[in-house]
């Protein structure tokens, strides 16, 4: 597109950029209100913190939580790297278009369905709910948002190296984990961290497949936020921000400082 | 390779419906599973045939006949049409915009309007409840500037259902748009105004034109999910008419009714799967058109 910046292009960015950013803003700084009313701004406090860290529910689940969103995460890689490769190296085979309905479907299917879907069958195969149940639910949501980041992956990387490894005779399971998995490596590491970060996320289907014991940090500041607005939710919000910004921004840096190794490598290796 | 995600898909993605739409077609009960029939393998043959008579589709007729759940499919429906439109109005200038930008600036930009996607979708409807509440932040603000003399009620409207639903979702409508928005010949944009096109014709009848697989995927990833969504109008729409994801909340968390709550999913289901296919066809050409 063209390079002229004007006016035209420049305010509607500006504009939207703010439109995502003020709302989330407003809460951080109000979570530091020192005032019981959320509305009325008592100068800056962290009592809110202080009270936070003495509830003892919301830690709990806060925990159960991160143990769900790492275990059903790395499944979800597992599974939708295997996917992703299968969609995209193995051309046409039997069942191609359920298999591709299936990995896609997901993605956009209203998150109310596939909750009570998933219930349904944890009823009739009557199994008792908590913790494992919501693993594997979220293991189903996420493992397709992976398959979609490896996938365009693995169609946009240079296939000829991988003939080339072949045709020099390197076996087919031995070409994909020296060649094509440290290529795909950083689209992984996005789809497990997306993976981690929807299902550390999600109300919905948590709250249909969970049972006794097993209240995630979600359900908690849900049932919190229908009672109204409290400024310990706004305090475990921020938190949670805070974690997210972090995790991107260090994802991001560790990805480009890779980048900048392997750009000096090829460097050194020219010379 | 392929064996293990196939595997966990039909078990865990495509048996449920299979279930769902059986439940949908029972009787509630007052047992453990709450609704009759249960499949009984044990009985054999007669057990199965027992099983089939007993199926009915009572609980369409329910749908079909009660305005209530008429009504909230319809309110979905409209609710996710309008979202859709004011989405494609606000995202289009944006992922334009971003287009145009100078191209080291692009990726950091596509980055910021990703990023509140990272954070949790529940904060960021509940961000909106601390300003658009009674004695909210919108409202002091529009007091002060004696814009309004007594406060709005924002809360509890489909304003606020509305508000929600395009903050959420505007990073699903920016980034394919910005996508296809990217990767467009710019050649054909210099061509035309060589030939004397002006600006807004360009836009018109080349930009634009251009985008629409951009603007279809867009559209397709909001309308669909919006559909069915529960969290934005539990919290922040009104209680006088219910969108159908929450109406099948309700059957199934309050009134326990899990076989009315089934047929809503099947209905709901049904009332997707254009648009969903639609989806599929279009994600499956833009895998293919790349290889």
């Amino acid at each position: 597109m063209g390079r002229k910046t004007s006016l035209f292009n420049v305010v509607p960015v500006a504009l939207g950029l703010a439109f995502l950013y003020l709302p989330i803003a407003i809460l951080v700084i109000y979570s530091f209100n020192g005032s019981r009313l959320v509305t009325v701004w008592g100068g800056w406090s962290l009592a809110w913190y202080h009270a936070l860290f003495s509830d003892r529910a919301m830690i709990d689940a806060a925990w159960a939580s991160l143990r769900i969103a790492a275990l059903s995460a790395s499944a979800a890689t597992m599974l939708g790297t295997c996917a992703a490769v299968a969609l995209t190296r193995l051309g046409r085979f039997r069942g191609r278009l359920l298999f591709s309905g299936m990995v896609y479907a997901p993605l956009v299917m209203p998150e109310v369905i596939t909750g009570l879907s998933l219930l349904l069958l944890f009823v009739a195969l009557s199994v008792n709910r908590g913790f494992w149940t919501v693993a594997v639910a979220h293991t189903t949501l996420t493992m397709c948002f992976v398959t979609v980041i490896v996938q365009s992956r693995l169609i946009a990387f240079d296939r000829s190296l991988e003939e080339a490894a072949m045709d020099l005779g390197c076996p087919p399971l031995k070409t994909f984990l020296t060649i094509t998995l440290p290529l795909i490596t950083p689209a992984i590491v996005a789809g497990w961290m997306l993976a981690f970060s929807l299902s550390l996320d999600d109300l919905v289907i948590a709250s249909f497949t969970t049972g006794p014991g097993a209240t995630t940090l979600p359900i908690r500041i849900y049932s919190e936020v229908r009672l109204g607005v409290k400024p310990e939710v706004n305090a475990v919000c921020t938190i949670m921000i805070a974690v997210v910004a972090l995790a991107t921004s260090a994802s991001s840096l560790i990805a480009k400082r890779g980048a900048v190794r392997r750009e000096r490598a090829a460097l050194s290796a020219q010379v | 390779m392929l064996l293990l995600p196939y595997l966990w898909l039909t078990a865990f993605f495509l048996a449920p419906f299979l279930i769902v739409l059986k439940i949908s077609l029972s009787q509630p009960a007052l047992a453990q599973p709450p609704y009759v029939p249960v499949l009984d393998l044990a009985a054999g043959w007669a057990g199965l045939q027992s099983f089939f008579a007993a199926l009915s589709a009572d609980n369409y007729a329910l749908l079909g006949s009660d305005w209530l759940y008429l009504l909230a499919y319809l309110k979905s429906l409209q609710v996710a049409a309008i979202s859709t439109v004011i989405l494609l109005a606000v995202g289009y200038p944006i992922a334009f915009g971003i287009a145009r930008l100078p191209r080291w600036l692009q990726p950091v930009l596509v980055m910021l309007v990703i990023l509140p996607f990272w954070t949790s979708f529940l904060i960021r409807v509940y961000a909106w409840i601390n300003i658009l509440q009674r004695d909210g932040l919108l409202n002091q603000l529009l007091l002060r500037l004696h814009i309004v003399d007594t406060p709005v009620a924002w809360l509890s409207s489909d304003t606020a259902i509305y508000i929600g639903v395009v903050y959420s979702y505007l990073p699903f409508m920016v980034l394919p748009l910005y996508a296809t928005l990217e990767k467009m010949d710019e050649t054909l944009l210099e061509a035309a105004a060589d030939l004397g096109c002006p600006r807004w014709k360009t836009f018109w009848l080349v930009t634009l034109p251009l985008s629409l697989p951009g603007v279809a995927a867009g559209a397709l990833l909001c309308f669909i999910p919006i559909t069915g969504e529960f969290v934005i109008p539990d919290l922040l729409g009104g209680a006088e008419t219910f969108m159908i994801g929450q109406t099948l909340w309700m059957e199934f968390f309050a009134n326990k009714d899990w076989p009315v709550a089934s047929a809503i999913a099947v209905a709901l289901l049904c009332l997707l799967l254009v648009p969903m296919l639609f989806y599929e066809r279009l994600q499956q050409r833009s895998f293919e058109g790349g290889r």
